[in-house]
């Protein structure tokens, strides 16, 4: 991966190196962020500062599906609020929670540039639209039944 | 010249430097912009917006710290919407800010108390709680009241840039993000102080000042550091004749505002509970207090009875004394006590140096041309933890000048990380590396070699042939130890014409032994073979527990005289404290000579520093600096380079402080002895902190 990048560069790979590894590992911890450190030759505080920095990196481990709900303002004027509420309910968790059997995670994120399709959700890395609290049952009872 | 551009700031006039930024520009002028964040040398953060201001013709407020100045730009720096808009600035940096400035370190001295003052609204629409946060301890020097920080990052880049250890950081972000020290709940980094230094507010606060005053409350002296020979200007704060602050906010001397942890902290040996404060005579076996009159009675009797008799003196000297009592004692030595055993500690060939360069000019760095130089090459020495500000000022002169840096040293170095190249050497190898760095070294356009006591005799005119063979500029530092290491030398504290070199005074059988300021017995056991010993020091050091006669000695912060840093550059320090029991070593020197007669007295003239000082100017070698520039505390670059010196007998080592020793006054410095990186070691990963 550090060949991508330009000679003398090789810390602008903290953030793409860390989200591979959390989806290889699930979590980022101590240990890989100073392994991260080595391999990009930066400080395991300067990486530390990136894992605290962007909300797609966690520290503890998620569940299987990760379920994020904007409530910033364009989700919020067309229900996101509310969305976000019936997924506790749904998922019985509250935000950066995991469901006992480690399937599902939630957290309230801030806009995640779909404002033009609000309210959106994003179940790990794909994007959902004009949800609905309806659709988003469908979605939730979809990824319990695939397993 | 650059290319100029015109503009105008709030009506003015005004030629600058194309690409300049418009902060600086302001300045220049005498008009300030107000700014938290924007600080000189250290990369560009734009993270307070307290620079805003109006450019005509731009729909939104520009921020000043990072706009660089254009042709026909019309700048308004007091408009209306800019002083609303910094109220704003000001009143947002408020609501979360405990106002307790009545306990704060930084009260009276506080940027964001002077800001409100000027800039502020006077007023406050924020009614919710505050949020408090305890303060935390991250080191027994470093301490962090998070809810006072107003996030300007200047801390975490004079850390990680200006002193690349890179200790601190910025975690999470938004309205919780805050600075992170390096080990979760603590630091581990050089303890410099810096990010105190640097901080506008109170949030960084200093373990050994803390509470301790009203900075008003003190007063300030500026003299030189006594700890390594780098010549480091500090500001010592004052109070009640104790001094309870060291730094160098007016960024006046050779290091700007850089001090290390020595010389921010390392003042506190000054009031050490085992500091001497009576003369001490060895009766029935011990040492017991007398009075001054009678001790120096007593050392005078023996000189004077030594003397007569023929007997034989060996007096070895300080690297920490000024250059008066250096001169006044050497030439008590061999004026009046008629003996050519002479010396100190000398950590660095300077004879080979001024010989091999003799007549040369300027070949011998200042720490200005370290500043300007284009490429450095560091030969066996740990910069970073030996010679703390040259390491400073080469990384300085790497980020923002772009001077390329060679190492060669026996392990890694802070400094092989953004050198050019790096070689290890085992030691006795350091010729043969820089031989391998030959092709690199020639294509630069000037060089300046900074080397360690590895490289001494012959090996060092190899070095300087080197040097020559390069076809370009090649300035040289000898690197010595202590604050006045160059001093001793240069002053004659040296066994020239035949004298017993140290190590031989330490072997024989002399009649007298006169160590003033140093403890070569500290790895000699047993008894001292000298017939009879004097001793001058701060402390009962391992040689002055084996004295004869102790006189205390006052140290570098309660005198004043010349001292000449490792470059050759002579600074004047200035008393900081008075002392009641010790007495400034060439006032006891001056006093010994009293008791021992008129014709002594004659001899070595009154023991004043000024008077000495000017003795020193007519007759030592290069050292006719021009007066103001010492008097009004500047660096006087000395000119020994004429005539040849003779090789003289005795060996050459550095003692190999690390950034947390200094010799004896380091085991007398509580801070130092504190933190948990002390003592530290050279050459060692560990120490690079990464
Ligand atoms: S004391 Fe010096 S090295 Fe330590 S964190 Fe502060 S600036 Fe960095
Ligand atoms: S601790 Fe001080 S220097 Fe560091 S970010 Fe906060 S206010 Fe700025
Ligand atoms: S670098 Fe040397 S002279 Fe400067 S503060 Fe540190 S010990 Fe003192
Ligand atoms: S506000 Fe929800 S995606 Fe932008
Ligand atoms: S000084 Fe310009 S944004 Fe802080």
């Amino acid at each position: 991966m550090l060949a991508a990048y330009p000679e003398g560069r090789k810390r602008s790979a903290v953030v793409p190196m860390l989200i591979y590894a959390q989806d290889e590992t699930g979590a980022v911890t101590p240990e890989l962020i100073a392994e991260v450190a080595k391999r990009c030759e930066v400080e395991p505080l300067q990486v530390d500062e990136v894992v605290g920095y962007y909300s797609m990196l966690h520290r503890k481990p998620l569940g299987k599906y990760h379920v994020q709900v904007c409530t910033n303002i364009s989700c919020l004027l067309v229900g996101g609020e509310e969305l976000y509420e019936h997924a506790k309910k749904k998922l019985g968790i509250g935000n950066k929670q995991v469901t006992a059997d480690g399937q599902f995670s939630l957290e309230e994120v801030e806009c995640m540039g779909a404002c033009s399709w609000a309210p959106a959700v994003e179940i790990n890395y794909d994007f959902h639209h004009y949800v609905t609290p309806e659709r988003l049952d469908q979605l939730i009872d979809a990824l319990r039944k695939a397993n | 010249m650059a290319e100029t551009v015109k503009l105008t700031i709030n009506g003015k006039q005004i030629e600058a430097e194309k690409g300049t930024l418009l902060i600086e520009v302001a300045r220049q002028n005498g008009i300030e912009i107000p700014a938290f964040c924007y600080y000189q040398n250290l990369s560009l953060q734009a993270a307070c917006r307290m620079c805003l201001v109006e450019v005509e013709k731009t729909p939104k407020l520009q921020v000043g710290c990072t706009l660089p100045v254009a042709e026909g730009m019309v700048v308004h720096t007091d408009s209306e919407v800019v002083r609303q808009s910094r109220k704003g600035m000001v009143e947002l940096l408020l609501t979360n800010h405990p106002l307790d400035c009545p306990v704060c370190d930084k009260g009276g001295e506080c940027e964001l108390q002077d800001m409100t003052f000027r800039y502020g609204l006077g007023e406050s629409r924020f009614v919710e709680r505050k949020q408090h946060v305890d303060e935390e301890q991250w080191s027994p020097v470093v301490y962090f009241d998070r809810p006072r920080c107003i996030m300007c990052y200047r801390c975490v880049r004079v850390c990680n840039e200006g002193l690349d250890v890179t200790a601190l950081g910025v975690g999470n972000r938004g309205v919780v993000s805050q600075i992170l020290p390096n080990f979760h709940d603590h630091l581990e980094c050089d303890e410099c102080g810096a990010c105190i230094d640097i901080c506008p507010v109170g949030a960084l606060t200093s373990g050994a000042y803390r509470y301790k005053t009203r900075p008003w409350e003190m007063h300030h002296v500026g003299t030189i550091c006594t700890h390594c020979a780098d010549g480091c200007r500090t500001t010592l704060g004052v109070r009640n004749e104790k001094i309870i602050r060291g730094n160098n906010r007016d960024s006046s001397g050779i290091n700007g505002e850089f001090l290390c942890v020595k010389g921010r902290y390392a003042f506190d040996f000054t009031e050490h509970p085992e500091r001497l404060q009576s003369p001490l005579m060895r009766a029935g076996g011990r040492l017991e207090p007398v009075s001054w009159s009678q001790a120096l009675e007593a050392v005078a009797k023996k000189f004077i009875e030594v003397k007569q008799g023929s007997g034989h003196f060996g007096v070895i000297g300080s690297c920490h004394t000024t250059n008066e009592e250096n001169f006044y004692l050497q030439k008590f030595a061999r004026q009046v006590l008629g003996t050519k055993n002479v010396d100190h500690h000398r950590s660095g060939d300077l004879a080979t140096l001024f010989d091999a360069l003799t007549d040369r000019g300027k070949v011998l760095a200042t720490v200005e041309d370290l500043a300007n130089a284009k490429a450095v090459l560091v030969v066996a020495s740990d910069l970073a933890q030996q010679h703390p500000m040259l390491a400073n000022q080469i990384r300085a002169s790497r980020r923002l000048r772009g001077a390329r840096v060679y190492t060669v040293t026996p392990g890694p170095v802070r400094e092989d990380k953004n050198a050019v190249a790096s070689v290890r050497v085992q030691k006795g190898g350091e010729l043969a590396g820089i031989e391998s760095l030959r092709d690199k070294l020639k294509a630069e356009s000037d060089l300046t070699i900074v080397f360690g006591d590895a490289i001494q005799g012959e090996s060092l005119r190899k070095l300087i042939a080197f040097g020559d063979s390069l076809g370009l500029a090649v300035k040289y530092i000898c690197l010595v130890d202590y604050s006045n290491s160059r001093g001793a030398f240069d002053m004659g504290l040296i066994p020239r014409d035949g004298g017993l070199s140290r190590e031989q005074m330490l072997a024989r059988d002399l009649d007298v032994l006169w160590v003033v300021g140093a403890n070569p017995l500290k790895e000699v056991r047993g008894e001292s073979k000298a017939g009879f010993l004097v001793v001058q020091d701060l402390f009962l050091t391992e040689t002055a527990q084996r004295a004869d006669i102790v006189l205390p000695a006052a140290s570098a912060y309660e005198k004043t005289g010349t001292v000449t840093n490792v470059c050759g550059e002579v600074q004047k320090l200035k008393a900081a404290i008075n002392v009641m029991g010790p007495k400034a070593d060439l006032e006891i020197m001056g006093l010994i000579a009293r008791e021992m007669g008129p014709a002594a007295v004659r001899t070595l003239g009154m023991w004043l520093p000024d008077k000495v000082f000017e003795e020193i100017r007519k007759t030592v070698h290069g050292y006719d600096v021009p007066m103001p520039v010492v008097a009004t505390g500047g660096a006087a670059p000395t000119m020994p380079l004429n005539g040849r010196v003779a090789a003289l007998p005795g060996s050459i080592s550095s003692a190999g402080d690390t950034l947390f020793t200094s010799g004896t006054l380091g085991r007398y410095s509580k801070v130092l002895n504190s933190v948990m990186e002390s003592p530290g070691a050279l050459y060692e990963e560990k120490g690079r902190h990464s």
